[in-house]
Parts: structure tokens; sequence; C-alpha cells
């Protein structure tokens, strides 16, 4: 083959044909290209900002730079969603480890717990997300295989029982293990977090945590207006950003200015107990001694904080 | 592959370099070739590199929608957290795993004849690891903020985080082989003989490099509590077996595709080799899968449930019966035909067998052991996952990409070690 036929083009002067054709096919190549990844643009001018690319790991903040970032989010949530709200870091507690039991004799499975973290998280309309799903179980068998969430009818049901589960809060947390960015840790009371700014969106921790625990926002939050929960926690129940992993945070925002979490003041059947396990004199500590209590999966290892017992 | 046709006034210069002329000078000029080889050809080469670029363009407007819109646009969920792309990403580990099984004959056995074509393998690990990175990328709800990832940029988990070990085993595995062959290709490129000090040492690492990766794969799953379904010791062995019999059921036919196309020398004892390693391998493989089986099925109980869905289905939800089937079918139908003797004669047997058992294993390393680890739920909740189209398409871009990329790197690679680079001038 002779391929070296060749082309006067001005300026340049004497070209190969295929030289020509190549150049050609390199500039609608790159062209193609840039208007496939189009949308990424629009995303990355609408929805993120260079603070927001550079932002430092939670741990890594001077007192001032978390005021920055905590403005800088109020005034997104302002901006995007039309409504002011205060957004607090609140530090873990001295001397408080959180521990939280249920009742599973009195609890009548009427998902009040799940809708008030629904609300009280600000939660994904759209989804109808909340950190608690009830199991309806059948009596006489632990077995979740044979329990249901999707039940629609009056409750409760003869011979059924009734088990939220929420994040149990684990001693030893699978999910922080596995997090490539420990962008997720427990705290000293407790409670394990998630960097909702640090978060890569990788779901490894999800595959990992073995109580469904965790979610993830497939899209951007949407919550009218009027239904967001002006009282905001850094690490908590601020509005999340798409593409990250969230979860139950025991409302710290609420518990750690020493208020109850939103499930428990829920629960029309007092079913829920909350409170510092290392204060003798609490409640939740008088249910651990004096009830039998269980966990979720005992056998894994993670030593959950989230207590379940039967009152009778 | 016409690496002399357009050949330039090169070759003289490349004499010239012979006598020490300085790096600094022949590597650009190592690369400009490597550029000119690679966006030359015939006609057949142009389309074949224009369709593959149409398809990687859909996939990137697919995975561009996808970061603007949100993962939502896939069919992944709360309950089925992964889907296609770790699908994709755990079988292409294998595969670049698998190109391995030309290395160990050819500098463990000294077995000249893979010596000469070992570099297609070790130009698939490249393309193989290059398509998985993408994958887990694509995988990410925040790509933006890959930096995290970076030791040193970011906060790297290191050493609890399996996936902080698999970045790091990925990333290696990529910069040993591109450090290989990329030494080769320059040392061929100026005429001179290969240091084996440069090299060798490289290639053995690569071969205790190649076992880890899919290892260190196997770990991200099978050191999950809580997912019974992935949590047995027999998972990275099983990676491994079936890695050694995709990544040299693909090469087998790439080995026949060079051949045909380029006029490069492809004898026939590569290919035994190959086919010799494959069918231990794929035997090895299905005894693991009928342990497996055994152990969850006669054994029964709630850990039986995955194996449940995935075989047979669970409280009428059947959505991967058809899958692992189908798997099961070309597995053993392939086992079959590799089993025929003097298969190589038999390039149809030959072929055939080396197709199903690279879709069969994509099905069963990819959906078949992904999937069903998120069903049921650790709930017990039965939530049913099937692709998107946006999946579909970004996994076909880079599918496309990876050819894109291997076919280039064949083509250099070929150009310059069949001396048709320095032929002309």
């Amino acid at each position: 083959m002779s391929s070296e036929k060749s082309i006067r083009l001005p300026v340049i002067g004497e070209v190969s044909r295929r030289t020509v054709m190549k150049t050609l096919g390199a500039t609608l190549g790159v062209a193609a290209f840039a208007k496939a990844m189009a949308p990424i643009a629009e995303w990355a001018g609408s929805e993120t900002s260079m603070d927001d690319f550079l932002q430092k790991h939670y741990k890594e903040l001077t007192a001032e730079d978390k005021s920055l970032l905590m403005t800088r989010l109020a005034d997104d949530t302002r901006e995007k969603y039309g409504r002011e709200v205060t957004i607090k870091d609140h530090k873990p507690l001295a001397n408080t480890k959180f521990g939280y039991a249920l009742n599973l004799s009195i609890c009548i499975g009427c998902r009040k717990c799940s809708e008030a973290c629904h609300i009280e998280n600000n939660h994904d309309r759209v989804t109808k997300n909340s950190y608690i799903r009830v199991l309806e179980m059948s009596k006489g068998s632990m077995d979740m295989e044979k329990g249901r969430v999707d039940y629609v009818h009056a409750v409760p049901k003869k011979d059924k029982f009734y088990m939220p589960v929420q994040c149990q809060q684990c001693e030893h947390p699978p999910c922080v293990d596995v997090c490539p960015v420990e962008a997720t840790w427990k705290q000293e009371d407790g409670v394990v977090v998630v960097d909702y700014n640090w978060c890569i969106g990788c779901r490894y921790c999800e595959a990992a945590c073995p109580y469904h625990a965790r979610r993830f926002n497939w899209k951007k939050p949407e919550v009218p207006k009027d239904e967001i929960n002006p009282n905001q926690g850094l690490l908590s129940n601020r509005i999340r950003p798409q593409g990250v992993v969230e979860k139950c945070t025991f409302c710290l925002h609420r518990t750690r200015e020493g208020r109850m979490p939103a499930c428990l003041e829920a629960c029309p059947t007092g079913a829920r107990v909350f409170g510092n396990l290392l204060d003798p004199e609490s409640e939740i500590r008088y249910v651990i001694d004096n009830k039998r209590v269980f966990v979720l999966k005992e056998e894994l290892g993670t030593k959950p904080q989230f207590f379940y017992f039967f009152d009778e | 592959m016409n690496g002399n046709e357009t050949m330039s006034n090169h070759a003289a210069d490349v004499a010239g370099e012979r006598e020490q002329v300085g790096h600094l000078k022949s590597y650009p000029r190592f690369l400009m070739r490597a550029l000119s080889i690679a966006t030359d050809g015939s006609w057949m080469f142009y389309v074949w590199m224009i369709s593959l670029t149409g398809i990687t363009l859909v996939g990137a407007n697919a995975w561009a929608v996808q970061v603007r819109d949100g993962m939502g646009v896939t069919g992944m969920s709360d309950h089925v957290s992964w889907g296609l792309y770790i699908a994709n990403f755990t079988f292409l580990v294998g595969v670049a795993a698998g190109a391995v099984m030309m290395v160990i004959p050819a500098y463990l056995y000294r077995d000249k004849a893979m010596h000469d074509v070992v570099i297609v393998g070790e130009l698939l690990a490249v393309a193989a690891i290059v398509m998985c990175l993408l994958f887990v990328t694509v995988d990410l709800g925040r790509p933006d903020r890959f930096w995290h990832l970076i030791p040193g940029l970011g906060r790297f988990n290191w050493p609890m985080s399996m996936l902080t070990w698999d970045v790091i085993v990925l990333n290696g595995y990529l910069l040993i082989n591109l450090h290989i062959v990329g030494y080769l290709l320059y040392m061929r490129y100026l005429g001179r003989t290969p240091n084996p000090r440069w090299y060798v040492p490289f290639v053995f690492l690569s071969i205790v490099w190649a076992v880890s990766i899919h290892t260190v794969t196997a770990f991200l799953y099978c050191g999950l509590g809580g997912r019974p379904f992935w949590n047995t010791a027999l998972l990275a062995p099983r990676f491994l077996a079936s890695a050694f019999v995709a990544g040299p059921a693909f090469i087998i036919i790439t080995l026949q595709l060079i051949k045909r196309y380029s006029g490069f020398h492809v004898g026939d004892k590569p290919i035994q080799t190959l086919v010799n390693i494959a069918r231990v391998a794929i035997c090895a493989s299905l005894v693991m899968l009928t342990s497996e089986i055994f152990t969850e099925f006669y054994t029964g109980g709630a850990h039986t449930a995955s194996a449940q869905y995935l075989y047979f289905g669970l409280h009428g939800n059947t959505g991967l019966v058809g899958w692992i089937w189908v798997s099961i079918i070309l597995t053993v139908v392939a086992t079959v035909l590799f089993l025929r003797p003097r298969i190589i004669q038999h390039r149809v047997t030959m072929n055939l067998a080396c197709v199903l058992a690279f879709v069969g294993l994509w099905i069963e390393k990819g959906m078949g052991l992904i999937v069903p680890g998120f069903i049921p739920s650790t709930l017990h909740e039965i939530v049913e996952y099937l692709p998107s189209m946006v999946e579909w398409k970004v996994t076909a871009g880079i599918w496309a990409l990876g050819l894109m990329i291997y076919t280039v790197a064949l083509k250099i690679g070929i150009a310059i070690f069949s001396g048709r680079s320095l032929e002309r001038g």
C-alpha cells in the first residue's frame, strides 16, 4: 500500500492525507467526549464547589474550620431548600456511653418510631426513608427469615410480635473496619458517625453491616421546606449530599443535649429505654441488670449496644 | 498491523541511539513512535477502533448522567447495594490474574515458545486492571472524592479495610506490568538486549502479585460475617481457579487473532500449554463449586437462603435462576470440550470451549456471586436486582475502552517486538 498521498493545506502546506484524517478524527473524538461528559459539568456547577472538593476530614478541622463549614452548609440549605437552619457540632458527652433497649413484649409494631425518625432526621420524602425497620415476627420463632417488614394491617396482630431494628452502635462495628477512607468511626459515647463530606460512596459499609442499618443517598434527598427539621447536627440529621452513606446516630443532636431520641419519644407504649450505660442509676442499666436481655446476631461478635428483652 | 508502512526515517536515528544517545531524547521518540503505530492501520483497524470509541462515548455519557442524577439511575438499592459494576470488577481481576499463566511457563519453566508471546499476557493484565479500576470508579457515589483514597493525601484506612489492600495490590500490579512491558519494548526499540536485572525480578514479583490481587479481592467479600453466602474460606481458591480458566481462554482466542491479522509468528506450543492449564483449572473450579453447593444444601438452614435464591428461587423470586443455570451449562459443556484429546487440532471445539468458559465464568463470578450475597438482605428481606440501562451502557463502555487499550497495546508491542518498527529507513 502506498499510503503517502498528500494534500496541500493553507498555512501548513504539504501534509499526508492520513495525517489530515487522523487529526480530524482526533478532534471529532475530543469534541464528542466533551459532549458526552457535559452532564458532569452541569452537576459540578450546581451541586458542588471547590470548597466542597477540598473539604478536609472532620477530625482534621479546627474550631474555625468547622464553623466555616457549618455556615456553608446552612447557606446551602437556605439556597437549595429555602429553609433557615441551625447546624451545630455536638461533641460526645464525658463519662457517657449510650445504650438502647427495646421491650419486645409491649412493642405493637405501629411504626411510629420509624415515622418519627423520618421526620426528625430530614429523610428523603420520595423514598420514605427511615433508619428503623420494624419486623413482624411469628411467635415461637426468632428467625428473621420468617419475619416481614411490609405488613399492612391493623396491629398488633394475634400470634405476632414486633421487632424494630436500627443501628446497633456495635462495640466492634464491621462498617467502620471496612471503610477505606475512615469516613465513619465510633465516638467516645459509643455512637458510630459518618462524615458526609468525606464519604466516597463505595457502599462497602452497607455490605458489611449485618443489621441493614446503613442507607445510601441514591439521589439528592427531597424534603419540602416546611417539613425540614431546622435543629441539625453536623454529624447527624443535617441534609445529606447525594452519593454518600448515612445511618442512625441515636439522634446525637438531641441526646447530647440531654434529650431522648425521637423514636423513643414517639413510642406510644413505652417499649423503648435509652440512657447512659455508665450511670448505675439509669433506667437502661436497670433493664440490663434485671431483665433477660439479648442482642441480635450475637454470634458475629459485633457486640451491639442495642438490647432486646421480653418483659414477662 | 502495518508497522512498516508508515515507518518514517527514525530507523537511522535508532541505529545512532544504540551508541549511547541520552534517554531524554530517545524516550520521547519511542513514545512518538508508539503513538504513530497506535494510530495507523488498515480499514478494518479503523472500523474496529471507531466502533469501540462510539461505545465508549455512550458509556461515558451514561456515567456522566449517573454522576449528575445520582446512582438512583442504576438498578441498585439499599438491599442490593452492589451490582453489575462490582460483578465485572471481580471477574476482570480474575482475567488480569489469569494472564500470569503465560508468565509462569515462560519464566519459571523457561518455555521458549511461551516466552516469545508472553507480552500478550502482560498487556492483557494491564488492560484488565485499567478496566477494574474504572469499574470501581463508576461504582462510587462521589467520584469527585477519589483523592481521599490516595495514601498521604486522603485518609487511608490501612491495614483494617480490605479495600485499601485492593487499592494497593491492583495499582501495584498495574505498575509492575507497565514497567515490565515498557522496559522490554523500549529496549527492543533501541535494539538493545534487555538487562535481566531490570526486569526479571519484577517478573517474579508479578507472579506472586497476580495471586495476591485475586486473593485480596476475594477477601473483600469473604471477610464479611454478616453475609453468609460470601463468608466461606473457599472463595479465594475458587476465584483463583476460575481466573486461571478465564485468563488463558481469552489469551488463546487473542493469540489466534494476532496470528491471523498481524502475521506475527504464534506457534501451537503456547496455545497447547494454555489449553492444558485451562482444562485442569476448569476441573478444579467445578470441584470447588460442587463442594460449595453440597455444603450449602446438605447443611440447610437459614444460611442456605442465598444459594436457594440463586439456584432455585426463594419464595417465588427467581431473578437469578436463569443466569446461573446458563452459567452452569456453559461451564460444564466447556469442561467436557476442554477434555477432548488433542483439542488443539480441533480449533472449533477449542475456541468454543474458550468462549463458553469465559461467558459461563463471567456470569458465575459476577451476577452469580455478588448479587446473591445481598439476597435475602441481612434482615432477610427479599429485594431483587436487575441492572438498569445506564449500568449496561457504562459496562459496555468500559469493556470497549479496555478492548481499545488492549488492541493498541498489542499493536505497538507486536510491531516493536517483531522488529518491524526498525525495518525501514
